[in-house]
């Protein structure tokens, strides 16, 4: 028999592989050939400047945009341009950037839809137990018409939402983005509680401070490629993180 | 003041067929963003099942339940054979093609049916009336009432409390989204086509039951007032639909009532000068659909 290589044990248990990932709108190369990969029970980053082809990397997975070539493995499964209703119940989904929760749905109604996948009446009801035990907030205004809450309330119904369907993997697209610094605070102290309940998460945040606070790893990006990879205590101190937010290369 | 009442009853039930076709117009618009104009055929679809169906003695229950029937299948079949193909196009692609569709059906109801106006056997109750409270109001219009609020409060209840209800008002306000929680985008316009066919197949047999004839144009007017209707509303709007197909049908009813003698040719473009009129103070229609980019005032 022979030894197995650290480098195989990290390929087995990835959740998530991303090999070269193109995607393209019309003329316009957002992301340019990307590979990454997300360990089960992670907390991985995405940073960088904007247009640098995060969120176009997100959607890409979840089926939003589709990709101009490469390849999606989740879970041992190719997902490669999967239609997004499909992946849901595959365990993936994603939290968009802008929060994007339905306004005039009751907050009960939104976290509904977020189940609308989930066929199990007991795997329903826990999304029900587990959401509003993790957020009191959206059990109290269960009834009110989501678009009347504030904005961290509205984050934290997209969170609750996406949470519904009970993935392994979930995708946060900004989910500081126009928050009060408080309120910052508290989605991350969420996105800490929520490892606990063993869901891997890839953030893309535009607070590089807070999500490596939090992050196991992370992959800095800049005009569509990742320009440096490693874990948080390295991100913090490379000079690429800068050099990616000042446009630098 | 007899008068007055009978005249309000008649606009209650013209106001409604034209507010569950404005309903059937504004779910498939609030979804596919799409102004289906072949929503008329579906209409005349249903009247000349109707017309078959009397003319081989087929129970009037039964018929009803066919027409309807014909209308729901066809509008699933539409969305199936031509709108799908053209789903992420441009609102004027679709347009066009709701106009196409129309059309081909026109031909059709023409060439293998007849051109001509064809008589529709009712029941005899329906020309009948019944005197309530010393107002002589006829069955046909209390049928239609009953029918239209009936179908508003199914409707209601199933966007309401309904999973998939729910599902179609959250595709409506952001598709991309629904997807993502596994809202499959053929279900839900399936669905939405499916409504808007129930609602034309019920506003067909409140219709036909008002004329008793049915030609290949018949959906053609009724349909134009919907859409009327659906704008002065908010397009898009569900409630909004149904409120500015009742504005509209008080408004033609009371002009034809109350309007001069000599006024009365001037009934129509008076009528639509009142629309306008609404539109100017309320550019986003009566009740505005909040997901539409709003038209600034």
């Amino acid at each position: 028999m022979r030894p197995i290589r650290q480098e195989e044990i990290q390929v087995a248990s990835a959740l998530l592989t991303a090999t070269s990932l193109k995607v393209r709108y019309g003329a316009v190369e957002a992301v340019r050939g990307i590979d990454f990969e997300i360990r089960a029970g992670e907390i991985v980053a995405f940073l960088g400047a904007n247009g640098a082809g995060k969120s176009s990397t997100l959607n890409a997975l979840v089926g939003l945009v589709a990709l101009a070539s490469g390849k999606v493995v989740f879970d041992g499964h190719e997902i490669t341009n999967g239609k997004p209703e499909t992946l849901v119940s595959a365990g993936l989904t994603l939290s968009p950037e802008g929060r994007r929760i339905f306004p005039t749905l009751s907050v009960a109604d939104n976290l509904r839809m977020g189940a609308y996948s989930v066929v199990s009446k007991q795997k329903v009801a826990e999304a029900w137990e587990r959401v509003f035990e993790l957020f009191p907030i959206l059990y109290e205004r269960r009834n009110q018409l989501s678009g009347t809450l504030s904005g961290g309330q509205q984050q934290m119904l997209a969170v609750g939402r996406a949470l519904m369907s009970g993935p392994r993997l979930l995708l946060l697209d900004e989910p500081s983005l126009g928050l009060a610094p408080k309120i910052v605070e508290q989605i991350f102290e969420l996105i800490v509680r929520l490892r606990e309940h063993e869901v891997t998460m890839a953030i893309v945040e535009q607070n590089v401070a807070m999500c490596l606070e939090v992050a196991d790893r992370g992959y800095v990006m800049a005009s569509g490629r990742i320009v440096f990879q490693g874990n948080a205590s390295e991100l913090k101190s490379t000079t690429f993180l800068q050099d990616a937010y000042l446009g630098g290369n | 003041m007899d008068f007055f009442v009978q005249q309000t009853l008649n606009a209650i039930a013209l106001g409604g067929t034209y507010a569950l076709l404005a309903l059937g117009l504004a779910v498939v618009f609030s979804i596919m963003k799409l102004i289906n104009f072949a929503h008329g055929e579906l209409m005349t679809s249903a009247g000349y099942v109707l017309m078959y169906c009397g003319l081989h003695g087929v129970p009037f229950a039964l018929s009803v339940a066919l027409a309807i029937l014909t209308s729901t299948v066809l509008a699933v079949l539409m969305e199936r054979v031509a709108f799908r193909s053209v789903r992420n196009a441009s609102g004027a692609t679709m347009l066009i093609t709701s106009f196409a569709v129309a059309t081909v059906l026109q031909v059709l109801f023409q060439n293998l049916i007849s051109s001509r106006s064809q008589p529709v056997l009712l029941p005899n109750f329906l020309s009948e009336s019944v005197t309530v409270a010393g107002f002589v109001i006829g069955n046909n219009k209390i049928v239609a009432i009953v029918a239209t609020v009936v179908m508003l409060g199914f409707l209601d209840w199933f966007m309401k409390y309904q999973k998939h209800g729910i599902a179609m008002r959250a595709a409506a306000e952001d598709f991309a989204v629904a997807r993502l929680m596994g809202i499959r985008a053929n279900t839900v316009i399936a669905g939405a086509f499916a409504l808007s066919g129930l609602l034309a197949g019920v506003a067909a047999v409140l219709w036909v039951s008002q004329r008793a004839s049915v030609d290949p144009l018949m959906g053609f007017t009724p349909v134009l007032k919907a859409f009327i209707a659906a704008i002065l509303g908010g397009l898009g709007s569900l409630r909004g639909a149904v409120a500015g197909g009742f504005m509209l049908g008080f408004i033609e009813i009371y002009l034809a009532a109350f309007l001069p003698p000599d006024m009365q040719e001037f009934r129509d473009p008076i009528g639509l000068g009142i629309v306008v009129l609404l539109l100017l103070l309320r550019p986003n229609g009566l009740i505005p659909s909040p997901g539409l980019g709003a038209v600034k005032a």
